[in-house]
């Protein structure tokens, strides 16, 4: 990834976050934290990693990508918007009714969206399901899906994780987003999932540990995958909130939208870093 | 009575998997470690490499059936209705119903003649429990003839289906020729004074109640309603019309069952006497399945008392 290419990268995942105030801001409610600390993988996969055309979004041997924290709705959608699967306007109609964006990620409405999801630890089996697919049938696609770090806490996300080792998926890599807070406070304070990379790796699967909003070892981590004979975890750690200043770390930012005030000065904060990447 | 064919219903369920392996290849079928209980595993021996077992681990396993429905391809699970339509029913109600995926759930060992296994594991909850589903079929075969037409009528849907099969042989009463249709009841004894409505096995039981009411001179119309939803009010308010009262007879709970589906349409189109046969809101426990049965009043004569009852009930 040269210098530009990656400054590309950061441009986009600026727009995404700003996509992403935009539709809870309007929506008045929805998780802009967790929708912060995986954009910039969200951005990534979307942008540079998968086999995708959205012009063509059922194609049938696109690659997959399930948000198995639906939660985090607000950055795929604005992924979506940005890359093209429908009008960024739609951002600002987010949870209202009438609107094709759900509080969670739906398919049956949503060009781009792959598998429904937001009941946690579900969208992973969905994934497995997806690569066992495509093994099976020999469509040859891959599937990205991104956990929550409080997700984790699912007993279905083991099952699914035992049943992909098992099956040695190797076209399935899952993102663990590690900004360390749930609803009821810190991962540890509440039901410590820790070490999650030797969890992933008792079940049978290859884990690397990276900085989640560091694009270069986004793109390592995934070249690395595709090398390796075993479903892939990657524990992006991340900040949850990222990029908007009072939202950084603040658990009080997982399901509450900015009033007004707050609103403006997120997106200038992020204009302001939009600004000084051009 | 010794000479009457009785084969369990999840034996046709198997053998109807088998057969549509050898007609077409764009499925996959799964189990959670049950495959010889399911009779699942008819398929995994023929087909091995088209079968995979998720284990025990019925939440996934749903999961899994939606992600490669979600692909675009058809896929078929096995668990004993307990763990599918219990254990795993937010699985089913959110990564399958809610985004109408094409998975067929092939749920075995329903209802009380489980038998020996106990309460733990008789099953009379997952037709109230799929019914709340929006989009869900639900099909509940009374003999191994309507299994096999049901899964071959079932594969060829759009959307998520619930298939219901027993544990214990029972009388085979249909022959090839009998016709299935998704969604219609079908009228197997005509009669005007009253309607047994009846599914599973207890379309057999109707079917001799029938006789014993003929016999007291009584004409009941029977109904085969293998379909629980869609419900088929057709035959249904036809039924209260023409008979002015309905019995109704599962190997389910009288809550939310069969019983629930038809007195729900009866009262809001034509209110008529509805009398449920049914397990009574209790738990079930050890026994002979045939023994169960009859303990827990799942018989013809349950049925002809019940049917004394609706025609009492009528104006």
């Amino acid at each position: 990834m040269d210098a530009a290419e990656k400054r590309e990268l950061e441009k986009t995942a600026c727009k995404v976050r700003i996509g992403i105030i935009e539709g809870v801001h309007s929506a008045k409610s929805g998780h802009p934290g967790g929708s912060l600390s995986c954009a910039d993988i969200l951005t990534y996969l979307y942008f540079k990693h998968m086999n995708i055309d959205p012009k063509n979004p059922k194609a049938e041997n696109r690659d997959r990508f399930v948000l198995s924290k639906g939660h985090a709705a607000p950055a795929l959608y604005s992924v979506l918007a940005n890359r093209g699967y429908f009008d960024v306007s739609e951002l600002n109609k987010l949870r209202n009714i009438g609107s094709i964006l759900q509080g969670h990620p739906d398919m049956k409405h949503i060009p781009g969206v792959d598998m429904s999801s937001g009941s946690l630890g579900q969208g992973i089996s969905a994934a497995v399901g997806m690569a066992l697919s495509s093994k099976h049938f020999g469509n040859g696609f891959n599937v990205y899906t991104v956990l929550g770090d409080g997700e984790i806490e699912e007993g279905q996300v083991w099952e699914a994780a035992m049943f992909a080792g098992n099956k040695k998926l190797s076209n399935l890599t899952a993102f663990v987003d590690y900004n360390n807070l749930q609803i009821d406070g810190t991962i540890e304070e509440v039901n410590s999932a820790m070490p999650i990379d030797k969890k992933f790796e008792a079940f049978n699967w290859h884990t690397i540990v990276i900085d989640g909003h560091d694009f270069e070892q986004i793109e390592a981590a995934l070249k690395e995958a595709e090398t390796v004979d075993k479903p892939v975890a990657i524990i992006a750690n991340t900040v949850k909130g990222k990029g908007v200043s009072y939202m950084e770390n603040a658990v009080n930012w997982h399901g509450a939208a900015p009033n007004d005030e707050l609103y403006e000065q997120a997106v200038s904060e992020l204009n302001a870093a939009l600004k000084a990447l051009q | 009575m010794s000479d009457i064919k009785k084969v369990a219903t999840r034996v046709g369920y198997g053998t109807a998997l088998v057969e549509l392996g050898r007609k077409r290849d764009d499925f996959i079928v799964m189990d959670a470690d049950l495959a010889a209980a399911t009779q699942t595993g008819m398929f995994k021996k023929e087909f091995p490499d088209r079968f995979y077992d998720c284990g025990i681990a019925e939440q996934n396993m749903m999961g899994i059936a939606a992600g490669i429905a979600a692909t675009g391809k058809k896929v078929i699970v096995s668990s004993f209705a307990m763990f599918a339509a219990g254990r795993a029913f937010e699985q089913v109600r959110n990564s399958i119903g809610y985004p109408h995926l094409n998975v067929i759930i092939g749920a075995t060992h329903a209802g009380i003649s489980v038998g020996e296994d106990g309460a733990t594991h008789q099953c009379c909850e997952d037709i109230a429990l799929m019914r709340t589903i929006p989009g869900m079929t639900i099909i509940n075969p009374a003999d191994e003839v309507e299994a096999k037409k049901a899964v071959e009528a079932a594969i060829e849907l759009d959307g998520p289906v619930y298939m219901r099969f027993g544990r214990l042989a029972v009388p085979v009463i249909f022959d090839e020729d009998y016709k299935f249709e998704v969604g219609k009841g079908v009228e197997l004894r005509h009669g005007n004074d009253v309607t047994i409505i009846a599914t599973g096995l207890m379309v057999n039981e109707a079917l001799e109640a029938y006789e014993m009411l003929k016999n007291e001179g009584i004409s009941a119309r029977v109904i085969n309603m293998a379909t629980i939803k869609p419900l088929d009010k057709d035959i249904v308010i036809k039924a209260a019309k023409e008979t002015g009262a309905i019995v109704t007879a599962e190997e389910h709970s009288v809550i939310g069952g069969l019983g629930g589906a038809v007195s729900e349409a009866v009262c809001e189109e034509y209110p008529v006497p509805v009398v449920k046969l049914g397990v009574n809101d209790v738990f079930g426990h050890s026994g002979p399945a045939p023994k169960l049965l009859d303990e827990f009043g799942l018989r013809a004569p349950n049925i002809v008392e019940k049917v004394k009852k609706a025609i009492a009930l009528k104006k």
